[in-house]
């Protein structure tokens, strides 16, 4: 099951290590510095406003007693319902210049001029981290649920004041955990491409994009994703390396139940206000945009048409969910019982897939089956046989979510420890029956949960769809990306509110993952 | 180094295990194992961790395979170097250390769950019974994780129960709990083994759950069994120095043989039990150790012998002393805790030794 994901990456290596020089210096020149530049430029603005805003939101809910806290708790996570795509256009709508705000302001004031140009560099950074911030949140909240309070405390015994041990104390002990989170968020900026293609911010992911699909070539999209790889591998490595000092940094004791800390009236208002500010721009507002747009248009968009694509996107969801989740069950039994070193390193390949951006793997697996599919026509079987198929997006898919669906199964065997096993032979149940009646139903939510993150995550998939999909064959991500690309948000609006809404499923389950830890 | 036994009368060697040995990896894990446990009676391994003692129950349960030797139950052969019935076949019920509960059942269905042969009235009709008898009957419908660890335990004990297995094996079932409760556990727990009238082997490296718990005991020491017998047996009678320093407290004495009966020491002259000078072959004129019990020494103001106090360690109803003789030799002595001596007073004491015990001198 780690085929795939060698593969994708042969794909992807062969033109690192022998670059076309012709296509190298045409992309060196025209293409690369500038992808580079706005690629690097992107990720940093993304990854310190969403470390600004989940490191702050986290600490002041998890600390701070005010009004509303128990309810922006979990509302501050909606926002990765979103995905960035339509995050992009829906702030976009809202905010150009024919957009609501700016209207009301030219109504008001005569003018407005004073109002900063959403299609910009910081456009583009804040529609992506309202989407992604949700993710260092729940990861630096986790910690300071654990050990905020009790690490105030250790500051203030030795003498410091609420703020110097936030500094010194609190902020340093969660450090793991912020870098861990920021990585992730610096991966899925590395990874997208909706957002920037909507904002038109030329980045290396659109740039393999038009690469393929506006110069045809398939060398050239190889090459630049070979560049965007180099970036994947050193933040994957990092990232690694933070999940072993989160390891390291773990504390033993359980979380202590004490009060939150009492603000004064004015800190209360400050606090509420900022959480309200947050989830209003980056909740709120997209979803009111989408409605004022999709609501007045519903009898003409409600069309067959529309049904067809929402079928497209629900078949295509369900293939892959079944396919991935199924391969996912298989490797996980399968790591149990060969504790081989093959086994674990197997294991550790085909998980390692969720780094992998979209138009890296679309790219990286077509270019071997286009060359399969060759070879296929050399020996006279007719042509193109696999490209042009689900195949290679399936097979794209499957590398992308594996981990998404292999981790809680992986979680939920972990608690089949060897004495439940024994405990079952012990009392005459063994073999099938054994897997029937207690490995089955143990696993049983996990592959649920796995089930429904991957069916999630194909729905709103966008780069490795479009790329790949089968000539004629649409999704609604694929439809949100094609009418907002042409600027016409209110068609687009009904689709996305179809994506928001299957969104918001995987949010409400971390919502109630994180309550069952929380008291 | 070979296993001493002693038989205890009426044995009629419901369990029999002989001579088992294993190696894991070319290392010996247990070497040359034999004891019999007669039906209805509670065995107990106790030796310190690592000693092979869970090994040993995890092959008498079938889920390790023996290198030589034989294991039978109740005459039939279940294990022996060539062949292994497995574990599901065995009918020998199992408590692990962790309980292993399975967390997607509620009570009443983990005790059921090794009631397939019954219909599902009849096992829902045991379920219930036995979970009055663990006095858990109004936790029928809870999970797991939702009990106590000592309801854990009790359930844990009730599933192996439930199929009536003919051998119950309880691997350090009291470890993960408080020690207070600890103590009325191990009385519950034994005494719904005795009603159910089954017999049962399980391992523990607390003597006091030993005692506890057992009819007869074994003590384990580095893959072998160093002596079987009772409780009383193992504290008065220990076959070697391993065993008299591992089960309770004592401080071993110099002594010199006298004659092939009697044992000179600074505390005086005293007669040895056959047993002991038996079974370790010692001859008269031979250099000794010689066991003394912390109960052995006894405060008596009016006694000849003085010794100082070194150090003290109060336990509510009584002292130990640790007391250093006029030649520097150690001893304790536990003595009711109104007798209250300062560090440096010298006692009186005295010598009652019923089971004079004697080992070889080995430096």
């Amino acid at each position: 099951m780690a085929l795939p994901t060698l593969l994708a990456l042969f794909g992807v290596a062969s033109a690192l290590i022998k670059p076309d020089m012709s296509v190298l210096s045409h992309l060196a020149e025209f293409v690369l510095p500038e992808a580079i530049g706005n690629t690097i430029k992107l990720v940093l603005g993304v990854a310190l406003l969403t470390s600004l805003l989940g490191v702050s939101l986290a600490w002041l809910t998890s600390v701070y007693e005010f009004p509303l806290r128990g309810f922006f708790v979990w509302a501050l996570i909606l926002p990765m319902a979103i995905p960035g795509y339509v995050m992009a256009f829906a702030l976009v709508g809202t905010f150009e210049y024919t957009g609501p705000v700016q209207s009301s302001l030219r109504a008001w004031f005569g003018s407005s001029a004073a109002f900063p140009d959403i299609y910009s560099y910081g456009g583009v950074v804040m529609a992506l981290s309202l989407a992604l911030y949700p993710y260092t949140y729940m990861i630096v909240r986790n910690a300071f649920q654990t050990q905020g309070r009790r690490s105030l405390e250790v500051g203030q015994s030795l003498g410091l004041s609420a703020w110097q041990s936030f500094w010194k104390v609190s902020l340093p002990m969660a450090r793991p955990w912020i870098v861990g989170g920021t990585l992730l968020v610096v991966m899925e900026t590395l990874a997208d491409f909706g957002t920037v293609a909507i904002f038109n911010y030329d980045t290396l992911t659109s740039a393999i994009y038009k690469s393929w699909f506006g110069l045809y070539s398939l060398p050239a999209a190889l090459q630049v994703a070979s560049v965007l790889l180099i970036f994947v591998v050193v933040i994957t490595l990092l990232e690694r390396k933070s999940r072993a000092a989160q390891r390291f940094a773990q504390s033993r004791s359980q979380p202590l139940a004490s009060k939150r800390m009492q603000l004064n009236k004015k800190q209360q208002f400050m606090a509420s206000f900022v959480c309200l500010l947050v989830f209003t721009s980056g909740f709120i507002v997209p979803c009111v945009q989408l409605l004022w747009w999709a609501v007045p248009n519903l009898h003409i968009e409600l069309t067959a048409q529309f049904w067809r694509y929402v079928m497209g996107s629900v078949t295509l969801a369900l293939i892959a969910m079944t396919i991935i989740a199924g391969l996912a069950l298989l490797m996980a039994f399968a790591a149990r019982t060969h504790h081989t070193r093959f086994a674990k390193v197997a294991v550790r390949i085909s998980t390692l897939g969720y780094a992998l951006p979209g138009t890296v793997l679309a790219v990286g697996l077509f270019a071997p089956i286009a060359t399969i599919d060759q070879w296929l026509g050399s020996i006279g079987l007719p042509t193109p046989l696999l490209q042009g198929t689900m195949l290679v997006m399936l097979l794209a898919y499957s590398v992308r979510f594996m981990a998404v669906a292999f981790t809680p199964l992986e979680s939920n065997l972990l608690r089949i420890t060897p004495s439940i096993d024994a405990a079952a032979r012990s009392l005459g149940v063994s073999g099938m029956n054994m897997l029937r009646k207690v490995h089955m139903p143990m696993v049983k939510g996990g592959l649920a949960t796995a089930m429904i993150l991957v069916f999630v995550d194909v729905m709103k998939e966008l780069p490795i769809t479009l790329m790949t999909r089968p000539f004629g064959f649409n999704t609604l991500a694929v439809r949100i990306f094609e009418l907002s690309a042409e600027g016409l948000w209110e068609r687009a609006a009904l689709p996305a509110l179809a994506i928001v809404l299957v969104g918001l499923v995987p949010a409400f389950m971390l919502i109630r993952q994180s309550d069952n830890h929380d008291h | 180094m070979t296993t001493k036994m002693q038989d205890k009368p009426g044995a009629s060697g419901y369990l029999t295990v002989e001579h088992v040995s294993i190696r894991f990896d070319g290392h010996q894990v247990l070497s040359d194992i034999g004891f019999d446990l007669a039906r209805g009676d509670i065995g107990c391994l106790l030796g310190p961790s690592g000693c092979g003692k869970t090994t040993l129950l995890r092959c008498i349960a079938g889920f390790e395979s023996i290198n030589s030797g034989s294991i039978c139950l109740d005459g039939k052969a279940l294990s022996n170097a060539n062949q292994i019935v497995p574990a599901e076949q065995r009918h020998i019920g199992m408590v692990f250390q962790d309980y292993a509960l399975f967390p997607h059942l509620n009570v009443q269905k983990n005790i059921a769950f090794g009631l397939h042969q019954l219909s599902s009235a009849e096992a829902d009709k045991r379920a219930i019974a036995l979970l009055q008898q663990i006095g858990l009957a109004g936790k029928a419908k809870a999970m797991p994780h939702e009990l106590s660890g000592g309801e854990q335990q009790r359930v844990a004990l009730a599933r192996a129960l439930a199929p009536e297995p003919q051998l119950l094996l309880l691997d350090e079932p009291f470890s993960n709990l408080d020690v207070e409760l600890r103590e009325s556990l191990s009385a519950d727990v034994r005494a719904i083994i005795k009603q159910s009238n089954t017999t049962a082997l399980m391992v523990t490296h607390d003597q006091h759950e030993a005692f506890a718990m057992a009819d007869t005991i074994g003590v384990m020491h580095q893959g072998t069994l160093e002596q079987w017998g009772s409780a009383y047996d193992i504290y008065h009678q220990p076959v070697n120095a391993f065993v008299a320093d591992f089960v309770g407290q004592g401080i071993f004495l110099e002594g010199k043989m006298h004659d092939e009966r009697f044992v000179d020491t600074t505390l005086g002259r005293f007669e040895c039990g056959q047993v002991s000078l038996s079974a370790n072959g010692i001859n008269g004129g031979e250099r000794v150790k010689v066991l003394v019990r912390p109960d052995d020494i006894i405060h008596d103001d009016a006694s000849q012998l003085q010794a100082t106090v070194v150090n003290r360690n109060f336990r509510g109803a009584e002292f130990l002393y640790t007391l250093a003789l006029a030649n520097g030799e150690k001893l304790l002595a536990l003595v009711p805790s109104h007798h209250d001596h300062a560090i440096n007073e010298s006692i009186g004491i005295r010598l009652e030794i019923d089971h004079v015990v004697v080992f070889k001198y080995e430096t």
